[in-house]
């Protein structure tokens, strides 16, 4: 009897290793359920062994038994662990496989961008709007009250001859600035005023420097008790944020608009460089204030006139007017 | 301006150096543009004295010169020039001289004869266009003195570019004026004599127009010699003006009038009929122009005539029947006074611009007309000889122009400036401006002088005391402001959300021209009347654009010849419709694609757009306003577009806008290709947004059903999602066609279209019982009010 009962306890042993080996062996989820089929199925080769546990003699059967169970348990877990294990190497295997380049361009289309100048008219305004300036936009198709007669410069003045007018035969003409929003504002709205107006504005002239469309950005501030000392503090703000530069230098440069009095010229310059202009600026002409009707003698104000094609050349180093127009998109995609 | 700084300091000498003096200026409203040297660089040239001449030996066309160089040194030179003579002095380049442009003189053979250096044209040294002969220095120049030195060409020339407002400036004795103000010293002009007449001979004037010309100075002189030599420093403070020598006549006016301001004319006397008269044009008569020119002035015109008629176009140019030349014996000097209005846009409207009329039109002084034409006698005897005949003075005070005071506060000066400026100082500038100044409680009262034309108020005064004082030494504040709220509206959309929606679907923004070609218009555009420029650069840029469309096609066709085959542009901008003498401006946003759907790239097939491409871009600016629904796309033609696929844009009833395919005519004309796709909106129109309110949502599942159905051709999608949604009511929460087929199994002339109806109840659960019954409603109203039929 005792024969038996060691031969059955070796066999078990025999088993437990051979199918050890078997499992470890195993490399996909289907060999490894035949050998839980094949020991601990139905007809599996220990479910046979608890099958033959009647077969003992009743005091050997706890023993035979716990050892056929703590068998079949080892078995248990080592097909588990050998799941998780092929688990974990199909998954990798699957991740491994669905790796992509992620060096390759995205799919679906790029950006465009806005236009060099747009940029600049854009970043200006926003400084001017948090400066509390309002917006304001008007025709460029103008009449001469608006464009010349109000804004002081009667026909025949000298000044008329440096803007190149361009003319319709009905006599209206195209604005050659945009100070005609000065008094298309004015004549709306009571002071205190503080506005920027921007847009296309139009000279009779064509050559390297000079293009027959351009851009201006004009301001105006009216209020009780402004003065030149006002319009330079503004402007020193602006032109100093606008090239993002504290130390940029600007001089005020006597000059002469029909519609401002004094008037001033700016240059500026940067790293001790040249002088190079940039706009015209100067207090509002009592006779502009007539013809709005606002009392000169209450209401003083400023009003400066910016070139958006000056200042985008200086900002990025543009080096010909004439790009801006051309649209060559290599030139523009520059900008985005 | 030019003018010479050595001129300049005779009259006033600050101790500043050139480069100091010229910033003054410059900052004190007088633009310096360039300081120039006065003469080009040259070495080793020094004034030569022909003692003799010999013709060469071997050429007809050479002489070889003894050429006196010094007290002990004479070279032999050989010069082609005519007008090579004993006793000539003319500038003598040594061997080893180096000459404008790089050129070097050495000891040469000319055709077997050694030319010890050269004799010097004014072209040669840089000194002016004259190389027809050689340069003629003054007979008692000393042999052997360096040219520089003799020409005294260390000299410097300002340019000064004025502004139209300081006329005043347009003269060395404005500039000098202005120099001592800004320095505060006294300014010297020279002694300008009253000449004693040595004739009687007079010429009569008469003022037909007085309110015009007010004032006609002038004198005869009699036995003048035109042809005298012009002294050699005369000649080079014109030329450092910019003024070409062209004989005593003409130099001596010119000269005149850049040292006083006054534009001057000499007239040759025994060409003039009977007497002057200064009168309008009658619009008839014509006059030939010292230029050449032939005119016919306008009524508007103020000429000098006389009993032959026309003789020059008063302030702007003398005429050619009454030229002074080299057999001219005796002049008739005029220096009037024309009023700025006169003259104002005249000279332009002849195509002309003088020194002259750039003068008058701007102001000359109403009182310089006797002195300057005393100066001009003066020199005129002095260089050409001559009897003076008495001075001829015709004037009409009542027209002359006078000057009121203007009341300058003081209080006002420092409100204005921001700065208090001390009385001596505001009184002292003025009155070294050349104003008279009396003090009064408050400030001043002063009265301008005659030259200043820019002054008649109290601005004119601030301008004038902050200019002199300096801006640089104005303060600088930042600003102190009562903040008022402005409105900040939620709904309002801009053309610059719009841009940078635009921009994240790729486009690139362009900026073109608002004006168009006329034929590039009228191609795409014909129901718009042309709004064309009376005065346009040229005539590819002569109309208006009623449209973005003729600056996208230009610009994409600029791209498309430069290997940039996917273009997707877009602009926005105001457009000119309608009415020539009263046009619309209206803003618009449009955009043009063309080209593959995507850049090429790896993961994607290469397509080229179409005109639902198109749409998709169109329909994610119209949704910005959050009512995308408001809108209606209908197929109706335009002039521009394929007519199977354009559309107009509705909202609300009105067109807001269009977009389609450009037709294939002219796309194979204007654009060099096909598969172009446009859009226009109408920003105004529509550019206000929906303010978003709150729908509560439904707590139930919905639930899909697809239909498929078979249509007629013609049937819009539109149609059918409308019916649908009118049959299927609320509980239809959403309908949409998913596909569209054509072929196999569709009659022909009709088309499928498959659509999915989104159901959900908002009250309670729909069964499917309910859904399906609301389906077999949908499937027979389709029948009936669009003979659909379900597809099999």
């Amino acid at each position: 009897m005792l024969t038996i009962k060691e031969n059955r306890v070796e066999d078990l042993q025999q088993l437990l290793v051979q199918a050890q080996r078997e499992i470890a062996a195993a490399d996909d989820s289907a060999a490894l359920e035949q050998l839980r089929v094949h020991y601990l199925g139905k007809k599996g080769q220990l479910t046979a062994q608890l099958k033959q546990l009647g077969q003992l003699p009743p005091e050997q059967r706890p023993q035979a038994g716990q050892a056929i169970n703590e068998a079949k348990q080892t078995l248990q877990q080592a097909l588990e662990l050998r799941r998780h294990a092929l688990q974990a190497a199909d998954l990798e295997a699957r991740l491994a496989s669905e790796a992509v380049d992620v060096t390759l361009p995205g799919r679906g289309s790029g950006i465009g961008g806005r236009h060099p100048l747009s940029r600049t008219l854009d970043r200006i305004e926003h400084f001017f709007r948090r400066m509390s300036f309002e917006v304001a936009s008007g025709p460029e198709i103008e009449d001469d009250f608006h464009n010349f007669e109000a804004l002081n410069i009667p026909a025949h003045h000298p000044a008329r001859a440096m803007h190149d007018t361009f003319y319709f035969p009905s006599g209206l003409l195209l604005r050659t600035h945009t100070s005609n929003m000065q008094i298309r504002v004015m004549e709306q709205q009571p002071p205190p005023l503080r506005l920027i107006a921007m847009g296309r504005v139009y000279r009779c002239d064509y050559d390297q420097t000079h293009s027959p469309m351009f851009h201006q950005i004009e301001g105006l501030v009216v209020d009780e008790a402004i003065s030149f000392a006002d319009l330079k503090g503004m402007l020193y703000d602006f032109l100093r944020a606008f090239f993002e530069d504290d130390n940029l230098e600007l001089r005020f440069r006597p000059s002469y608009f029909p519609f401002t009095e004094p008037s001033a010229e700016v240059d500026i310059r940067r790293n001790g460089g040249d002088w190079l202009e940039v706009l015209g600026c100067g207090m509002v002409h009592p006779e502009v204030f007539r013809h709005v009707d606002i009392d000169s003698e209450r209401y003083t104000g400023y009003a400066f006139g910016l070139g958006a094609e000056r200042l985008t050349m200086l900002r990025y180093g543009v080096n010909d007017l004439r790009l801006f127009f051309d649209n060559d998109i290599r030139f523009l995609q520059q900008f985005r | 301006m030019r003018i010479s700084e050595h001129w300049l300091r005779e009259w006033v000498d600050p101790p500043l150096d050139s480069q100091s003096l010229a910033e003054q200026l410059t900052m004190a409203g007088l633009e310096v543009d360039a300081v120039m040297a006065a003469g080009a660089d040259f070495t080793r040239v020094v004034v030569g004295q022909v003692v003799d001449l010999h013709p060469h030996p071997d050429a007809e066309r050479l002489r070889i010169a003894q050429v006196k160089v010094s007290s002990t040194q004479t070279l032999h030179i050989v010069c082609g020039a005519d007008n090579v003579r004993v006793g000539l002095c003319a500038p003598t380049a040594l061997a080893g001289a180096e000459l404008p442009g790089g050129v070097t003189i050495a000891d040469t053979e000319m055709r077997g004869v050694i030319s010890q250096g050269m004799l010097c044209s004014a072209r040669e040294l840089g000194l002016g266009d004259d190389a027809s002969g050689l340069m003629e220095l003054p007979e008692d120049s000393l042999p052997g003195q360096p040219v520089q030195e003799l020409l005294e060409l260390d000299d410097q020339v300002f340019e000064i570019d004025l502004t139209p407002n300081r006329g005043d400036c347009l003269s060395l004795a404005g500039i000098a004026r202005e120099v001592g103000v800004l320095n505060r010293l006294a300014v010297t002009p020279p002694a300008i004599p009253t000449i004693q007449p040595l004739s009687g001979k007079q010429f009569p004037v008469m003022l037909a127009a007085p309110e015009d010309c007010p004032r006609y100075a002038g004198r005869v002189i009699q036995h003048v010699d035109p042809v005298a030599p012009t002294p050699l420093w005369m000649v080079e403070r014109l030329r450092r003006a910019g003024i070409r020598s062209l004989g005593p006549l003409v130099d001596v006016t010119n000269y005149v009038m850049l040292e006083l301001g006054q534009p001057l004319h000499a007239f040759d006397l025994d060409k003039l009929d009977a007497g002057i008269v200064v009168r309008r044009a009658t619009g008839e008569e014509s006059l030939e122009l010292l230029n050449g020119q032939t005119v016919t002035p306008d009524e508007d015109t103020l000429l000098i005539t006389d009993a032959s008629g026309p003789l020059a176009l008063a302030g702007i140019m003398g005429g050619a029947r009454s030229e002074c030349d080299a057999q001219t014996v005796s002049v008739l000097l005029e220096s009037a006074f024309f009023a700025p209005l006169a003259i104002a846009g005249r000279a332009r409207r002849y195509g002309l611009h003088t020194d002259a009329s750039h003068r008058f039109e701007r102001g000359v002084d109403p009182t310089l007309q006797v002195r300057a034409v005393e100066r001009a006698s003066q020199l005129l005897i002095a260089i050409a000889g001559g009897r003076a005949g008495p001075l001829i003075d015709v004037t009409a005070p009542e027209y002359l122009p006078t000057h009121s005071t203007v009341m300058l506060r003081h209080a006002r000066l420092t409100q204005v400036l921001g700065q208090h400026i001390l009385p001596e100082e505001v009184s002292d500038s003025l009155q070294r401006l050349g104003m008279m100044v009396k003090a009064t409680d408050a400030g001043w009262r002063v009265t301008p002088p005659p030259f200043r034309f820019d002054i008649t108020l109290e601005a004119d005064l601030i301008e004038e005391i902050g200019r002199v004082h300096g801006y640089h030494r104005l303060p600088s504040r930042q600003p102190l402001v009562r903040l008022q709220p402005g409105s900040c509206p939620e709904r309002r959309l801009d053309a610059s959300q719009l841009a940078d929606a635009l921009v994240l679907r790729d486009y690139q923004e362009i900026i073109s021209y608002s004006f168009v070609p006329a034929d590039l218009q009228q191609a795409l555009l014909p129901q718009y009347p042309d709004i064309t420029l009376s005065n346009p650069i040229s005539a590819d840029l002569a109309v208006m654009r009623c449209s973005l469309w003729p600056g996208l096609i230009r610009a994409m066709d600029y791209n498309r010849k430069r290997q940039q085959e996917r273009v997707r542009l877009f602009e926005t901008g105001l457009v000119f419709q309608g009415d020539p003498t009263a046009p619309e401006q209206i803003e618009m946003i449009g955009g043009l694609i063309s080209g593959s759907r995507l850049s090429e790239q790896w993961g994607a097939p290469l397509q080229s757009v179409d005109f639902y491409d198109l749409k998709g871009d169109v329909a994610a600016l119209l949704a910005l306003t959050g009512a995308a629904t408001g809108f209606r796309y209908i197929a109706r033609s335009h002039p521009a577009l394929h007519p199977g696929q354009s559309a107009c844009i509705e909202h609300q009833g009105e067109p807001v806008g269009w977009l389609g395919a450009l037709h294939p005519a002219l796309a194979k004309q204007w654009a060099a290709g096909t598969g172009v796709f446009l859009f226009e909106l109408r920003i105004n129109a529509w550019a206000q947004a929906h303010q978003p309110l709150f729908q509560a949502l439904s707590k139930f599942p919905y639930s899909r059903r697809d239909l498929a159905v078979l249509l007629d051709e013609t049937m819009t999608a539109e149609r059918l999602v409308e019916t649908l949604h009118k049959l299927g009511g609320s509980a239809l929460r959403h309908a949409m066609v998913f596909d569209v087929y054509r072929g196999k199994g569709v009659p022909e002339g009709q088309k499928s279209m498959a659509c999915s109806l989104i159901f959900q109840g908002f009250e309670d659960n729909l069964t499917d019982q309910a859904i399906d019954r609301l389906v077999i409603g949908i499937v027979q109203g389709l029948k009936q009010e669009l003979d659909a039929r379900l597809r099999d």
